[in-house]
């Protein structure tokens, strides 16, 4: 018998949370609506018209848009394959027992904590460029030719950057979830003489679904809307290779100046990320409700 | 014998761990080697590992070309200043989705976490027209309140799968005994939810300090953090790296070492309600 | 009511004071290249000079600077009082009155002492709106060894055929020599500013008379071809990502042959500090193919007061200061003849210890002299402007176009799918910005 009392204290407190982020949501998103239903540039102030849903017929007719469409999704699903697989992997040998635990436990998490600009500008210059890069040099060692990855593997190369940053995050996240494992299930298992692939598939990969669906949620979150990391390395090209949408619509609106456009193209961003966000509900409502 | 066996593959593990730690942390320690080379040492082919002659001079020289101290001090406003508000107003509310759920509860969380999907080019122009108007631009409240914006979803969820894990029944008998609701959180619920206040608290830092895009497009000389900093070292004309590496070092040092130091803190509360 | 308007006066008179007594603060927003850095570091001559005056400095990198500065103005941000912007935007900018005129500079500014061809630039209807900090055009820089050794002999106005042969024959992969190094890098101040300018030479032009865009012409055709081929031959390996900043890099560091690019970097390439190959450096007009136009550009980075400013009385002053006669002397006198921002007065080009001293000012003021923005192409077209197109619209087409040539050099897509491509993309913006009826 919760008393409308407390029912009533529960929703005073939530309702700043909500008017706020209600608030940030459609001031902004209003604006947004409003200025891509104009021809709005802002180099030539003092010109704008209203064009219905030419904007939108603009960015959605834009060959760009599907390459940007696409590349958004090899983008996030390339970096969260890697992350959770070798986050997995990792979590699993950092379980073990070893020498100097806490030390590489600083190593592996170290990552994370570094900008996104620092990290791509790191990548780029010191590691991936051809000439005076690291990785050329090693190529070099071997005889080989040096691989110019930001203009023959650019998205590749993102995702590499971006998977490194991520990596740690759902190593921490999994490694916790591991040592949570109950060990009396392990030696049970054990006893009836399980291999272990067998104890992997059947005791802790499950027991890990939890936290691998929660590192799926946090990261789409962050990974959709990356950006710093290709305005430092490629600037979305060679041609439209690298280009996602959230760069799609900085290039409209703060390269070109087409606020019109710019605003189209957010709108159909939001559009899409909530699409991602129902599916994405769907998945984590199931696992996390247990 | 099998006390050897497993000695023998302690070693192993940590060979392999070692190697595997050392490879992820590489760019980082390479970015603060290169930050001791002169230019010219920085991109000698075959690269120099301890062998080259260390200095400061690249240090000397951003420290002499930028405001190091005033952008670290807005870093640390701006990230600690966002965090804070954010966990202001996320504490009732998580506090009262955990404990008085109603239907629609999972629903408004996962609607919060959808607004932070939101591209945020694509609301720049909007913002920047709205900050104008306010005169939050270049400001320190004004990215105070955008990045408690930003955030405020992570941290309501975050606090929420933490407080969940709180057993109400400590709570039914708090109030059996007759606690006011202001005694049961400052003696029941409080003690109990520090871990993961602390550790929400350190990954919104984190998050606040490393945001790149509306530090920089809000700011320009006084309210400018260490994302700017480093934008004007990324590509000037001639050699380089040494001085990026030094820029970059001095941007991620201190949230580095922060995080070093308070990742036990950190990892207790960073499980979003995934470990049971 | 008499006390409150007591306090308010009183209040108002206390404020102004407080204006007249305490510094005025002005924020200026610059380049991170190396003579802006150079002004930063100097500029305390300046606050010495005017106490009343102090500095705020935001240095950031070319994109992110232009992207900040035009949002700011564009939106009357009035974040800044004095902006680093290039002869582009100025006609613009002005034109929508988003600039002051520059029209208190100082007594001794001498404006007529700044080079005709720039100065014509910054201004509209004869009013100056930015001062020039330093001009540059573009210019053949090459290495007189390996000239040598490939047995060639650079002329004083090459034209590309040569450019190309020569470039093939200083290629030396094993030892990292490339031929020559261009821009490749994406973006219309990157190598569609190098690309627009070579096509000038080659005959070919963004637009008819008609707005018609010109992508779909054989001239383009050619300027394409011979640029990815030449590259692919003869350039570094990641050409399609080395914009100036790296193909400085590389010059410096001994691995290009050849290296077509802005004036202004004579003085690095000669710099004994930075550059390895500083005493064997030649210079030379850039390459043309005989039809009557060579690939040489014309820019000046300028220093112009925003009209949101409500410090524009102060910020002409430090304009004033950083374009004057006396700075050129002050750099001369503290870092040395070399490293004088060039390219933005005459009597600096008269100075018989400037020219004994750096090698590359007689040709960096041909270079400038012989650039012709109001007449840029071999046909007619309708637009002012060598190496860009200056109309509002041309940064947003051209970095789309960028992208496409960018990825042509890249090998990711053709030649000719990168140019069918640029003619419907630019086709599409134009129509839709209402040139094309």
């Amino acid at each position: 018998m919760a008393t409308t009392h407390t029912q009533r204290t529960a929703k005073l407190m939530v309702s700043p949370s909500i008017i706020l982020l209600l608030a940030w949501m459609i001031i902004p998103l209003g604006m947004t609506i409003y200025f891509s239903l104009l021809r709005y540039n802002l180099l030539s102030p003092g010109t704008e018209s209203f064009t219905g849903l030419d904007n939108y017929k603009y960015f959605l007719t834009d060959p760009a848009f599907f390459a940007a469409l696409s590349n958004t999704l090899v983008l996030v699903l390339g970096v969260l394959l890697i992350t959770v697989i070798g986050g997995i992997l990792l979590a699993l040998l950092l379980d073990q027992p070893m020498f100097g635990q806490g030390i590489v436990r600083i190593l592996v998490i170290a990552p994370f904590f570094v900008m996104p600009t620092v990290s791509a500008l790191v990548w780029k210059n010191m590691f991936m460029n051809p000439v005076n890069g690291l990785f050329a040099w090693l190529a070099k060692l071997f005889g080989a030719q040096p691989f110019d990855f930001l203009a023959h593997a650019p998205l590749f190369s993102i995702i590499l950057i971006v998977a490194w940053s991520w990596l740690p995050f759902a190593t921490l996240i999994l490694l916790t979830s591991l040592q949570s494992l109950d060990k009396d299930q392990m030696e049970a298992a054990d006893m009836d003489g399980a291999g272990m692939l067998a104890k992997f598939f059947y005791i802790t990969l499950p027991h890990m679904s939890r936290a691998i669906t929660v590192v799926i949620l946090i990261q789409t979150i962050f990974l959709l809307s990356i950006f710093a990391e290709i305005l430092v390395t490629t600037n979305g090209g060679p041609g439209t290779e690298s280009t996602n949408i959230a760069f799609l619509v900085y290039s409209l609106s703060l390269l070109q100046f087409d606020v019109g456009g710019g605003s189209a193209g957010g709108i159909v961003a939001v559009i899409l990320a909530n699409i991602v966000a129902i599916f994405l509900v769907r998945m984590v409502g199931k696992n996390l409700e247990a | 014998m099998q006390q050897a066996t497993l000695n023998q593959r302690k070693i192993l593990t940590s060979v392999l761990a070692w190697l595997i730690g050392l490879m992820i942390f590489f760019p980082i320690f390479w970015t603060i080697l290169t930050s001791f080379k002169t230019e010219a040492d920085a991109i000698a082919s075959p690269p120099m590992l301890f062998n080259f002659s260390w200095t400061t001079e690249n240090y000397t020289e951003v420290l002499s070309r930028s405001n190091y101290f005033l952008h670290f001090m807005n870093s640390v406003i701006i990230s600690v200043g966002s965090t804070i508000l954010a966990l202001i107003i996320a504490i009732p509310a998580a506090w009262s989705m955990a404990f008085s759920p109603t239907k629609r509860t999972k629903d408004v969380l996962l609607w919060m976490l959808s607004t932070k999907m939101l591209p945020p080019v694509g609301v720049l122009i909007p913002i920047y027209l709205l900050f104008r108007e306010w005169g939050l631009l270049d400001t320190r409240t004004g990215l105070v309140i955008v990045l408690t914006l930003m955030n405020l979803p992570i941290v309501i969820w975050m606090l929420y799968t933490y407080f969940k894990e709180i057993p109400v029944d400590i709570l039914e008998a708090a109030r059996m005994d007759g606690a006011s609701l202001k005694n049961e959180i400052i003696y029941v619920l409080t003690p109990m939810a520090v871990p993961g206040i602390a550790s929400t608290m350190l990954l919104n830092v984190i998050l606040a300090w490393n945001e790149a895009f509306w530090t920089l497009n809000l700011t320009a000389a006084k309210a400018a953090p260490l994302t700017a900093f480093i934008a004007s070292y990324s590509s000037p004309e001639g050699l380089f790296y040494a001085k990026l590496s030094a820029a970059s070092t001095m941007a991620i040092g201190p949230i580095l070492i922060m995080g070093w130091f308070s990742q036990k803190q950190l990892v207790r509360g960073l499980t979003f309600g995934a470990v049971k | 009511m008499k006390f409150i308007s007591r306090v308010f006066v009183s209040a108002i008179t206390l404020s102004f004071l407080s204006l007249s007594v305490a510094a005025e603060t002005i924020t200026i927003a610059t380049v991170n290249n190396g003579d802006m850095i150079r002004m930063q570091k100097l500029s305390s001559e300046f606050t010495v000079a005017n106490p009343d005056i102090e500095l705020e400095w935001v240095t950031l990198e070319e994109n992110i600077l232009r992207q900040r500065v035009t949002t700011d103005i564009a939106t009357k941000g009035g974040q800044y009082d004095v902006m680093t912007i290039g002869t582009y935007e100025v006609p613009i900018w002005a034109n929508q009155g988003w600039l002051y005129e520059l029209d208190n500079l100082g007594e001794d500014y001498d404006i007529d002492d700044i080079l005709p061809a720039i100065r014509d630039g910054l201004s509209v209807d004869g009013k100056l709106f930015a001062a020039p900090f330093y001009g540059e055009s573009s210019m053949v820089m090459y290495r007189t060894d390996l000239i040598e050794k490939a047995g060639l002999e650079m002329p004083d106005a090459p034209t590309w055929e040569f450019i190309a042969e020569a470039a093939r024959a200083m290629t030396d992969k094993d030892n990292e020599v490339y031929g020559i190094c261009l821009r490749g890098k994406a973006g219309w101040g990157e190598n569609m500013a190098f690309l627009t300018a070579t096509a000038n030479s080659f005959g070919a032009r963004w637009f008819d008379e008609n707005w018609t865009p010109q992508f779909d012409q054989p001239a383009w055709k050619e300027t394409l071809d011979f640029y990815v081929d030449l590259l692919n031959d003869a350039g570094p390996p990641g050409a399609s990502s080395n914009g100036f900043n790296e193909n400085l890099a590389l010059f410096q560091t001994g691995k290009c042959g050849m290296w077509i690019d802005a004036t202004v970097a004579g003085s690095f390439v000669t710099n004994e500090t930075d550059s390895t190959v500083a005493d064997k450096v030649g210079f030379a007009l850039a390459p043309d193919t005989g039809l009557g136009k060579r690939g040489n550009w014309l820019w000046a980075w300028s220093l112009a007061v925003p009209a949101g400013s409500a410090k524009a009385v102060a910020a002409q002053k430090f304009v004033g200061w950083a374009t004057s006669k006396e700075y050129l002397d002050l750099v001369a006198d503290q870092e040395g003849w070399k490293n004088v921002p060039p390219g933005t007065r005459l009597s600096l080009y008269e100075n018989e210890t400037y020219l004994a001293e750096a090698s590359f000012a007689k040709m960096t003021l041909e270079s400038i002299q012989s650039a012709d923005p109001t007449n840029p192409t071999v046909d007619p077209v309708p637009y002012v402007g060598v190496q860009f197109v200056a109309i509002p619209e041309f940064q947003g087409i051209a970095t789309t176009v960028g992208q496409q040539f960018s990825a042509a050099l890249a090998g990711t897509t053709s030649v000719d799918d990168a140019l069918a491509n640029a003619q419907s993309t630019v086709t599409r913006e134009m129509t839709r910005a209402g040139y094309i009826k």
